[in-house]
């Protein structure tokens, strides 16, 4: 099933995580929905041009990236395009970008430039007329493939920015 | 190796390890003066040396007669500096420590130091004493030693018992008592559970400091040892915590709405971090004072500024930056602010440590589809690699400075702790209860 991506998944651990937070508070849990909010969003049917579903499916929440490289190749723009005109068309989604490195790398440096990437798709989106202050944006480094395989191919996937999306 | 030369002259049984910056040094015995080992380029063959349970002295050590020897011996022998002639060799038999020792029962089995001990336990205390013997001279090697303290620690001073032994044949200091925090990982890939966790240098004693509830990565110990810095994602975005080892109470510092904030290291006094933050693509380098809360932005640039480490005195910082295109390593005055690259060879150069004498920087070298672990000294001469790995990085040093600890993961596989000396000799796998990575070595405990 492509329905449960892993970035669905995030949501969901994103706001657990928030919800975790001992002290609690803070901008970040306040984004999630503060202390005892477990975010939840319906992902809807994909054939529904408005579902989170055909978000994640139809027009795809990922744009891929070469090596060491935050350039948005022609490919990568054409699905940030469609991307944008979903979000403009749903202006009640929340717009969390996160940015991937592959495994081939060092811890830090990957998390500086996973930031880098989400940031690469965080001003075309608004380029697109997304708006700023929707966005935000975060870096996961080498530390959430979506692939696990010591093989181009999967470091081909691993470097990614994924567009999630939430109310 | 000044720290050697400086010596007064001995009978050198020269030893493996690698002296820097020196030509391949000529392996001299001299017939007089005390056993030394030299730690030097070129070597070779590990002294044998016997180290017999250590004698009860009442009922009660009887329990740490055997351990405490076997304690000492793992660390001596994992060195790979000495080599322990095992006791069913043994002929000589040291059954009081104070009786003196029959030096021929041990040259008879080829033994050229000997490390004899005795413990007793009085309640909850433990008293080890320890002599150490150059057999071949028939002499003992510096004062007999008595160590105290609770039954609870009695690693801890066996450990101090081997620091001693190290540091009376080699020269250097010692680096046994000692602990080192890292993440424990756990679970698959894609959905990594990682835990702060302590150990002690030989892998004993782990202790889980956070609960694994939020990512969690590169954790650094304070320069005294009582606190650590991680970055967690605890609240959904990666940020810096500091924590005190002993209360693991701890706090979120340095952070800034609408930022990351990561790679956070302690300065030499204690009292202020040095950390990367990143906004709008940007990662450049922050200083924060811990007592005022005021922040010092210290790079300014688009590029990659991360992974900084201090001198040992405090003025200067190294880290990696791809501001020139592919990451090296550069050298920040954190008075003027003025950053020097370097690093020249091929490839790119991350996770500069600034090693604790000062002369020399650790780093993590890809080149060719592989990772190296490599040194170089503060100015990017003598560059050389000590390892070579599908993936092999994040050193950090000892705190005598002769020995790395670092990250391995082979391809497909977990990634594990492992340790290499600064000749490149003695690769070894350091055990962990699991899966571990992103060591870091505390200072010798107080």
């Amino acid at each position: 099933m492509r329905l449960l991506t892993p970035a669905i998944l995030l949501i969901a651990a994103l706001a657990l995580a928030a919800c975790n937070n001992p002290r609690g508070g803070g901008e970040d849990a306040d984004a999630w929905g503060g202390d005892d909010a477990i975010g939840s969003t319906a992902l809807g049917d994909p054939n529904d041009p408005d579902s989170i579903a055909h978000f994640n499916e139809m027009i795809g929440d990922r744009v891929f990236f070469t090596v060491d490289q935050t350039d948005l190749s022609d490919e990568a723009r054409e699905t940030l395009r469609d991307q944008a005109s979903w979000l403009n068309r749903n202006p009640q989604f929340a717009i969390l970008v996160e940015g991937h490195a592959d495994e081939r790398g060092t811890r830090e440096y990957n998390v500086a430039l996973g930031a880098r990437r989400a940031n690469s798709v965080q001003e075309y989106l608004v380029e697109q007329g997304v708006e700023d202050s929707r966005i935000r944006t975060v870096s996961y480094g080498k530390e959430r493939p979506v692939e696990a395989c010591a093989e181009q191919r999967c470091w081909d996937l691993n470097r990614r920015a994924v567009t999630v999306v939430s109310r | 190796m000044t720290a050697l030369t400086a010596r007064p002259p001995f009978r050198a049984l020269i030893l493996a390890l690698a002296a820097l910056f020196v030509a391949p040094a000529i392996a001299l015995a001299q017939d007089d003066g005390p056993l030394r080992i030299e730690i030097t380029e070129g070597v070779i063959e590990p002294v044998p040396y016997a180290i017999p349970d250590f004698v009860p002295e009442n009922s009660n050590g009887r329990q740490y007669a055997a351990s405490i020897a076997r304690v000492v011996a793992g660390n001596l022998s994992g060195t790979g500096l000495l080599r322990e002639i095992p006791a069913d060799a043994h002929i000589g038999r040291i059954t009081s420590f104070d009786s003196p020792v029959q030096f021929s029962d041990w040259r008879a089995i080829n033994a050229e130091a000997l490390v004899t001990g005795a413990v007793a336990v009085n309640g909850d205390n433990i008293t080890v004493k320890f002599r150490l013997f150059d057999v071949v001279s028939g002499q003992q090697l510096g004062d007999g030693l008595q160590l105290d303290g609770g039954a609870d620690n009695w690693r801890r001073m066996a450990h101090r018992v081997s620091d001693a032994v190290y540091t009376r044949l080699t020269g250097e200091g010692g680096y046994f008592d000692s602990r080192v925090v890292f993440i424990a990982e756990s679970g698959p890939r894609e959905e990594r559970r990682k835990q702060v966790a302590i150990m002690d240098q030989d892998g004993e004693n782990v202790r889980f400091i956070t609960d694994g509830s939020a990512l969690a990565f590169a954790p650094r110990f304070s320069p005294t040892g009582d606190r650590i810095l991680f970055t967690s994602y605890e609240t959904g975005f990666p940020r810096i915590y500091l924590m005190d080892v002993a209360t693991r109470e701890r706090e979120m510092i340095g952070d800034q709405p609408g930022t990351m904030t990561f790679a956070p290291r302690f300065s030499p006094d204690g009292q202020s971090v040095v950390y990367s933050l990143s906004v709008a693509g940007e990662t450049n380098l922050y200083l924060l004072d811990l007592e005022s809360g005021q922040r010092t932005q210290l790079t300014d640039n688009a590029a990659i500024d991360t992974a900084p480490s201090f001198s040992p005195d405090g003025r200067s910082l190294v880290f990696e930056s791809d501001r020139e295109g592919t990451s090296q390593l550069y050298i920040l005055s954190v008075e003027t602010g003025e950053a020097e690259r370097i690093s020249f060879g091929q490839g790119r150069y991350s996770t500069p440590v600034w090693s604790p004498r000062g002369d020399l920087i650790a780093f993590t070298k890809s080149h060719g589809g592989r990772f190296h672990i490599g040194v170089m000294r503060t100015d990017g001469s003598n560059e050389r690699l000590l390892t070579a790995s599908f993936l092999d990085e994040g050193p950090t040093w000892a705190p005598n400075g002769r020995v790395i600890m670092f990250t391995r993961e082979q391809a497909g596989g977990d990634p594990a702790l492992y340790s290499v000396d600064i000749t490149g000799r003695n690769l070894r796998r350091v055990p962990t209860p699991g899966a571990a990575s992103d060591p870091s070595w505390s200072p010798l405990l107080p």
